[in-house]
């Protein structure tokens, strides 16, 4: 996200400067990240329309950009601004949350920064000593005798605390399924 | 099966659409002058002041003590408590208008004029004789005032709305009613050329209910008239 940031706005000063290469590279990676934002919430069929507005949008407004502020909100800004003109002319529901610039770039065609804060959102139910072993084992790829040494538990319990607290994360997406 | 292909090529369809798409707008690109935003606003609520200021003149006339009000404090306190409003709406436009860039706690310097005018308009109550006091409220013209700032702020709304437009608002409601602040602010600093009041009280209750209808006006036209 931060290494996106410092990228996109790169190719968006060299482009408001007047650079085409610039400029292609980012609304060819912006498409991409866009179709995935809208796929999501509008279905592939109609995000193509929205995206083609958006980018439209980004190229008709890009002069207020301000270059000193995150180039990703800006985007996600517009990107925000054009769901909700969807939804008001479909008469869908018309409030999206006020989310943060990762929602568009975490919409990228890996996802992998959404399952990163599934992860996360799940992890955040343990309590801390048990979130960060597993999160510095499973996620880190620490080893369990390194982690032994620097909490000073046992090789053995750190195993069965981890399997624990996995067990108790399992049983806590299996109740919630359930429940629906 | 069959659904599947079809789907495939129209994803690849779309894909070229997009891509002819990003085509034409990279052909299209120009350098971009700096600093456009600023600019814009400037130029649409000056000419909007201008215009204003032409109607107030042409039509109610400008106020026959000038010369003289000039060199009294309430002329500018008056100047400052309605331009003072319209300053900070405007600057708040100037952020509305840059998507991604947050607002902040920026509105709550709208209680400096308020507090400005209202402490003045509380000392005048209390030290000014009781029999006074019905007039210090309603003045010569409470009934007309808000009215005319209203009309005063008719071009400069429309003269930032054109600029507004034009700039990429996202959250239209807002971004409304503090073009119809601004505008409000300064149609009644306009209007300051030609209102003789000067009464603390008045000022902070009929000048203040005018800029609010202002901003009013610009809440419920916003998602209208700004949309892009």
């Amino acid at each position: 996200m931060i290494q996106q940031e410092a990228q996109y706005r790169a190719w968006m000063l060299a482009a408001l400067a007047g650079d085409a290469a610039a400029y292609r590279m980012l609304l060819q990676g912006l498409t991409r990240h866009l179709r995935g934002y809208y796929a999501k919430r509008l279905g592939a069929a109609a995000a193509e329309d929205v995206v083609q507005e958006t980018l439209i949008a980004i190229h008709a407004k890009r002069a207020t950009y301000d270059p000193t502020r995150p180039f990703t909100a800006w985007v996600y800004g517009i990107a925000r601004y054009k769901l909700m003109d969807e939804y008001r002319r479909g008469h869908r529901k018309a409030t999206v949350p006020l989310e943060e610039a990762g929602e568009l770039f975490g919409a990228d065609e890996a996802e992998a920064a959404g399952t990163r804060r599934d992860v996360e959102k799940l992890l955040a139910k343990l309590p801390q000593a048990k979130r960060d072993l597993v999160r510095a084992i499973k996620l880190d790829g620490q080893s369990i005798a390194d982690e032994a040494a620097r909490t000073g538990m046992s090789e053995t319990s750190v195993k069965v605390t981890v399997h624990r607290a996995l067990k108790s994360l399992g049983e806590e997406l299996g109740g919630s399924n359930a429940d629906r | 099966m069959t659904a599947l292909q079809s789907s495939d090529s129209s994803s690849e369809t779309s894909a070229n659409a997009l891509d002819l798409m990003v085509d034409r707008l990279v052909a299209d690109l120009r350098p971009v002058e700096s600093p456009p935003v600023a600019r814009r606003l400037a130029l649409g609520l000056g000419v909007g002041i201008v215009i204003s200021l032409a109607f107030v003149g042409i039509l109610l006339g400008y106020r026959p003590d000038m010369a003289s009000a000039t060199m009294t404090m309430i002329f500018w306190v008056k100047l400052a408590y309605v331009s003072g409003i319209g300053a900070v709406a405007l600057w708040a436009v100037e952020r509305l208008v840059r998507p991604g860039v947050p607002t902040g706690n920026l509105l709550l310097w709208l209680l400096l004029p308020a507090a400005m005018m209202g402490g003045l308009a509380v000392m005048e109550l209390i030290h000014g004789p009781a029999n006074l006091r019905e007039h210090l409220i309603m003045g010569f013209s409470a009934a007309a005032a808000p009215w005319r700032i209203l009309a005063a702020a008719l071009p400069p709304l429309v003269g930032l709305a054109w600029a507004v437009r034009g700039l990429a608002p996202t959250r239209l409601v807002f971004a409304g009613t503090m073009v119809g602040l601004a505008a409000g602010g300064f149609g009644a600093a306009s209007y300051a050329m030609h209102c003789q009041e000067s009464a603390a009280p008045f000022l902070l209750i009929w000048y203040g209910l005018g800029v609010l209808a202002c901003g009013f006006v610009g809440a419920m036209l916003g998602p209208r008239v700004l949309r892009w």
